[in-house]
């Protein structure tokens, strides 16, 4: 199914306002979807028969920077039976603390393979993930401050005591 | 300290009143690296795995947000350590189709590349069969595989300076073409190795006491597979015929006659530990024929002449224009992704996700081990030919 028919599949069925924005300059074009119903989404394009994606390639936590103050999560999907792909984009507005993580619902119960990414999402960028049943840190440390991958982390100094070099 | 983690602490402090917990890794020989698997047992029987990774995190994306797109190719190269030359494809290919140049990359430049590419698929296998072996028992086809794993080594030592992690494709050309005569040592190579295929087969594929160990031991049905993201050949081993290399046909695959191994169940059932095991021997094959056909092309109408030169389309400065792209390619393990985030002004990216085919392959080892014996864990394990540099990145 093209770009333009899986936008018109989903706006009949969430309603138009699912889609809030796509991006088409670039070699693959993006549909954002409204944050909070993600879930619903993803279950909806895997299960639906005209669209079958039922593979999540990849899912990746994004910080848009330190003036923007958002964090946002990409996800890749492809479609098996049709050999298509699909880029779905979420995002939303954050103040960086790091007693208020932005938040986005979990597609772990829909594809098992974001319950790995997701912790990576978690570990790496602070992204907390409303119903993932075991989002402990993956990469680093249990005990690690901070999220590494964000624009406005400072390199820990010492780990347990033990300076970094 | 959050929640999951409490949660966690207590699942382990309570299966260690029933139950033991044995710690399998981080330095155990069979978990193929630094991973550390905790298992709760009960007897000889797995009730339970927890996979414990980052022992080998070595920061690939922070480094790739700080670095330019071509100074980040020696980082992909030790990502999956066993087959560098695939990770390199695959980045340099996303970074020459974001620059609008891939087009123009001469064929001689595309088909060595396929050709080293290839050479080092059958490098990484070779080690997934040698290494599987010895974790069943067979210590000798361990050693027969490491001896033609050599030859291989020091071919693309001699194209590139290095034994394994090559630096090798780099955006827009090569870091040098082919070392005169190297086509021809690389036939003699093919011809050599061919019949060590079968002496192979004949010791470990057929082996009875091997098809014992492996044979309907860690099934993974194709559904499971498909949910949890297992790519290469862990999902054609499952019984599905999906190759990057042709449903994507990047490159000059298209060019290529290929089969796609996938597994039939032949000594079990479909997506058992032998069928993965299988798929692996059989694409060694495919991958002989394709070099085979990519020397045919190099010794033929794309020979090399004095005045070709592999940097000529290298672009001065690689500012990709603003965008994200997503780019994907059968590395030696599975589906291996770049996510890459330009804004259009800077040489360095803002944002770079590697998706190792490893890290996703190795996540459904929880849900097919379970109840399984210890022992059959490791037939398991081996099956799955992860690489920790790729897992943690």
């Amino acid at each position: 199914m093209s770009f333009e028919g899986i936008k018109a599949l989903l706006a009949a069925k969430f309603g138009a306002d699912i889609i809030v924005g796509e991006e088409t300059g670039g070699l693959q074009s993006a549909l954002l979807i409204d944050a909070d119903r993600i879930a619903e989404v993803c279950l909806e394009l895997r299960n639906n028969p005209e669209t079958y994606f039922d593979f999540l390639s990849s899912l990746s936590g994004v910080d848009y920077g330190i003036e923007v103050g958002k964090f946002g999560v990409v996800y890749h999907l492809a479609s098996i039976p049709y050999k298509t792909q699909l880029t779905l984009k979420i995002s939303k507005e954050n103040s960086r603390d790091l007693a208020d993580l932005p938040s986005f619902p979990s597609i772990f119960s829909v594809y098992r393979s974001a319950d790995w990414h997701e912790r990576e999402a978690y570990d790496m960028l602070g992204i907390f993930f409303e119903g993932h049943p075991d989002l402990r840190r993956i990469l680093m440390p249990d005990d690690w401050d901070g999220f590494p991958l964000r624009k406005d982390y400072k390199n820990a100094e010492y780990y347990k005591g033990i300076k970094i070099d | 300290m959050n929640e999951a983690l409490q949660r966690y602490t207590e699942k382990i402090a309570n299966a260690a009143v029933e139950d033991m917990v044995l710690n399998m890794g981080p330095q155990h020989p069979s978990t193929h690296g630094v991973l550390r698997l905790e298992l709760i047992t009960d007897g000889e029987i797995v009730k339970e795995v927890i996979p414990h990774l980052g022992y080998l995190h070595r920061c690939f994306e922070k480094h790739a947000e700080s670095l330019t797109y071509q100074q980040t190719i020696p980082f992909t190269d030790r990502m999956d350590y066993l087959a560098s030359m695939n990770n390199s494809h695959a980045f340099v290919m996303g970074v020459e189709r974001m620059m609008g140049i891939d087009k123009d990359i001469p064929k001689r430049i595309e088909y060595i590349r396929v050709l080293v590419c290839e050479l080092n698929r059958i490098a990484s296998h070779l080690i997934a069969i040698g290494t599987y072996g010895i974790d069943i028992g067979a210590f000798t086809p361990f050693l027969w595989c490491f001896r033609d794993r050599e030859h291989i080594m020091g071919m693309l030592e001699w194209a590139s300076g290095s034994r394994m992690l090559y630096n090798y494709i780099w955006v827009g050309g090569l870091f040098y073409d082919l070392p005169v005569g190297f086509e021809e040592r690389c036939r003699e190579f093919v011809d050599y190795f061919k019949p060590k295929m079968v002496e192979l087969n004949q010791l470990l594929t057929d082996n009875q006491v091997f098809i014992s160990r492996t044979a309907n031991v860690g099934v993974l049905p194709l559904d499971v597979a498909i949910n949890h993201g297992c790519s290469g050949p862990m999902l054609r081993g499952s019984g599905l015929k999906w190759d990057l290399r042709r449903i994507d046909g990047y490159s000059i695959y298209p060019e290529l006659e290929f089969d796609i191994p996938v597994g039939t169940g032949l000594m079990g059932t479909v997506g058992d530990c032998w069928d993965r095991y299988k798929v692996r021997i059989d694409e060694i094959e495919q991958s002989l024929k394709m070099v085979e056909q990519c020397l045919d092309r190099l010794q033929k109408e794309l020979k090399r002449t004095p005045e070709f030169d592999p940097r000529a389309k290298m672009p001065r400065k690689i500012i990709p224009k603003a965008q994200d792209y997503y780019v994907r390619c059968e590395g030696a393990k599975g589906e291996l992704g770049f996510y890459f985030m330009a804004d259009g002004k800077s040489e360095i990216p803002t944002r770079v996700k590697s998706r190792g085919p490893s890290f996703s392959n190795l996540s459904v080892l929880p849900e097919i081990s379970k109840g399984v014996m210890i022992a059959d864990l490791i037939a398991i394990v081996g099956s799955i030919d992860f690489v920790l540099g790729e897992v943690d990145r």
